[in-house]
């Protein structure tokens, strides 16, 4: 039996707004996924040393304050130092086009605005980690 | 085989039958069950003649990068018609942090207005005679501190507090429930809001200390009576701890207020309101011996459902949001803030936030349904709806009842894990197809980009900057004096309001109040659950 993706769901920075990120991680539970959700109020670091110490293959953070731009790259300079580069960084919320495209180029794998679907999702997971 | 007939439900899950008739109401006593608008229950509206005798409050939700950008804002909004104020703070403001902590980094100013001192709200305020504007500020764990913020910059107007009419959120059971901004843990947070409920039972008796709300725990997901229940139960515990404080019941009950979301289901959302009315009429009359009419009267804030808003198709958002206001008047609401159209993608922009005002406009003077109050009262299924909606939250209400109230049931995680699963139904409905949001998951088509307000990073350096010069002028021994008194008020029993004032009047920064009570409450850590 194949052994499941793991995806570390994360909430970073001051942003209390949980729904998403909470619905995103039991869809990818209910799609086979071990998913660690690892609650509000996570600093980058915080999130960082989560994912090495759960051996995640995929990290989702939910950031609808738009202190993206501040949070995101930290978080990649951090997977960098650590040597954690091929750990997938995904990122759901509120990010206008133009952000996206710029975070895409720093190395997250994917952003998703309001109205994707939780089956988007998980077909883009599946298909990152096995790539 | 005749095919089963399709299923309609509200929003909510309840079921809608074929028709509606003189038969769903067996058992309805106008008298018991509806009164007069103006009349216990109010089932039909507080006042005798609801918007005939005075509009609802057309009362904009505004705040974003700076308090001087802010202030320009109000001027705008009051200038184009707006007969209210109502401040949204950003999320370092919201938490208690100053902009220059370590966590505000990228947040400063993104959500909301920052205010960090009584200079802040100084110039958030400027030019706005605060005894003749009301204004209502959404902020909750900090609200004793940024309410006395307020009451010190009307001090220097000169305004005498008891003309002071406004309202405070400052509701923090719904932040554990689900907003999520907490800072302490639910005790010591319970304890500062019966301060300031009994502050102003003392020196504000036209502002109301609490609006508590049910518009974030809908936005959270969950279902209309859910937002009911929990919302009036949050209400009854507010109530018990005042009373346990000493204070009589109409002390302070009439000052109670509420907020309720304007969600899309326009019949659910109209029988919500009248059911809300019903119950706490007869809470405060039965359970609580209230004599005053006034509290028995539940008074309500709705805005409309900035969780329905799309980022497809925009433009879409002005009917959402105008056919939710309507619920909103037709429901009896007090004080409305309409969404603007770009609210999926960033803070409202001057042109978008005027057609939301213009929407609240259109409503009060161009449709008619102002003229008489309740105008849907009598309609089959409305009343029905309203029964239904009534004895569902009521079960609610019981259950938490035998919980030991609304606090154990928060420990014990159940008002989380019923909006966790009400959210999560609803997803799939949207990812099935079953329930349709246009333009979303049907009538999808190409969409032109719009005009967004930015905010960018100088709000934040702009911040610290003035900071900075505040932390150099002000009187630094006057300062810690003023907070080591907070610490021993906070340690004791006496209520903290008029030490937070003091604090407060010494420029005081709010990272620095409310570190001092962190010192004496701690911390709140969520336990995370999906």
């Amino acid at each position: 039996m194949p052994t499941p993706i793991r995806v570390l769901v994360a909430k970073p920075g001051l942003d209390g707004h949980d729904r998403g990120a909470k619905v995103i991680a039991r869809a990818l539970r209910d799609a086979g996924m071990e998913v660690i959700y690892t609650g509000l109020r996570q600093t980058p670091e915080m999130i960082v040393n989560a994912a090495l110490q759960e051996d995640v293959q995929v990290i989702g953070l939910s950031i609808l304050s738009g202190a993206h731009n501040a949070i995101v790259p930290r978080v990649l300079e951090l997977l960098r130092e650590k040597d954690m580069g091929d750990v997938k960084v995904i990122i759901g919320g509120i990010v206008p086009d133009e952000d996206a495209e710029a975070l895409k180029k720093q190395g997250v794998a994917a952003v998703f605005q309001p109205g994707a679907s939780l089956d988007s999702i998980v077909e883009f997971i599946r298909s990152a980690v096995a790539a | 085989m005749k095919a089963a007939e399709r299923q309609f439900t509200t929003i909510s899950g309840v079921p809608i039958e074929p028709v509606y008739g003189p038969e769903q109401l067996a058992g309805l006593d106008p008298q018991r069950d509806l009164g007069q608008p103006g009349e216990f229950p109010y089932t039909r509206g507080i006042h005798r003649d609801m918007y005939r005798g005075r509009l609802w409050t057309m009362r904009q939700f505004s705040g974003f990068a700076t308090p001087e950008e802010t202030n320009r804002r109000y001027h705008y909004l009051l200038e184009q018609g707006q007969t209210g104020l109502s401040v949204a703070f950003d999320l370092p403001t919201l938490m208690g942090y100053d902009p220059d902590h370590a966590l505000s980094e990228g947040e400063v100013g993104k959500c909301g207005a920052p205010v960090c001192s009584l200079e802040d709200m100084e110039i958030l305020f400027r030019g706005i005679p605060l005894g003749d504007v009301t204004v209502s500020m959404t902020i909750n764990s900090p609200a004793s501190v940024l309410w006395a913020m307020y009451l010190a910059v009307a001090e220097q107007q000169g305004v005498d507090w008891a003309r002071l009419s406004g309202t405070l959120q400052n509701d923090i059971l719904k932040e554990y429930i689900a907003q999520k901004e907490y800072i302490f843990p639910p005790r010591p947070s319970m304890r500062l809001v019966t301060d300031t409920i009994e502050f102003g039972a003392r020196h504000t008796p036209k502002f109301n200390p609490i609006s508590i709300s049910g518009y974030h725990i809908r936005e959270a997901g969950s279902t209309a009576v859910q937002e009911l229940a929990f919302t009036l139960r949050d209400g009854i515990e507010y109530v018990d701890w005042a009373l346990e404080r000493g204070l009589a019941i109409d002390e302070f009950a009439p000052r109670l207020s509420f907020f309720f979301n304007a969600h899309s289901d326009f019949f659910e959302e109209i029988a919500k309101y009248r059911a809300a009315r019903k119950i706490w009429a007869h809470v405060m009359r039965d359970r609580y011996g209230a004599q005053l009419e006034r509290s028995h009267k539940l008074r309500f804030h709705a805005q409309t459902a900035g969780c329905s808003l799309t980022w497809q198709q925009p433009y879409n958002n002005v009917v959402r949001t105008a056919l939710q206001a309507m619920a909103a008047v037709l429901g009896g609401a007090q004080s409305l803030h309409t969404n603007s159209l770009d609210e999926a993608y960033a803070l409202p922009s001057e042109h978008a936030v005027t057609i939301a005002l213009r929407t609240q406009q259109v409503l009060a003077y161009e449709t008619g349904v102002t003229g008489t109050p309740d105008p849907l009262g009598g309609s089959y299924f409305l009343e029905r709806l309203t029964l239904e909606t009534e004895r569902a939250a009521q079960d609610y209400i019981d259950r938490i009842d035998g919980m030991g109230g609304m606090i154990p049931a928060i420990d014990s995680g159940f008002p989380q894990s019923e909006i966790a699963a009400a959210s999560y139904r609803y997803q799939r409905e949207v990812e099935s197809g079953e329930r349709v949001i246009v333009g979303v998951n049907r009538f999808q088509s190409d969409d032109q980009p719009i005009e967004l307000l930015q905010i960018d990073e100088t709000a934040g350096s702009h911040q610290c900057a003035k900071l900075a010069a505040l932390r150099k002028r002000r009187d630094q021994s006057r300062v810690q004096k003023s907070l080591d008194a907070l610490k021993l008020a906070a340690e004791g029993t006496e209520n903290t309001m008029p030490r937070i004032l003091d604090a407060v009047r010494a420029y005081a920064t709010l990272g620095e109040i409310c570190d001092a009570l962190r010192g004496v409450f701690g911390s709140y850590q969520e336990k995370a659950h999906i």
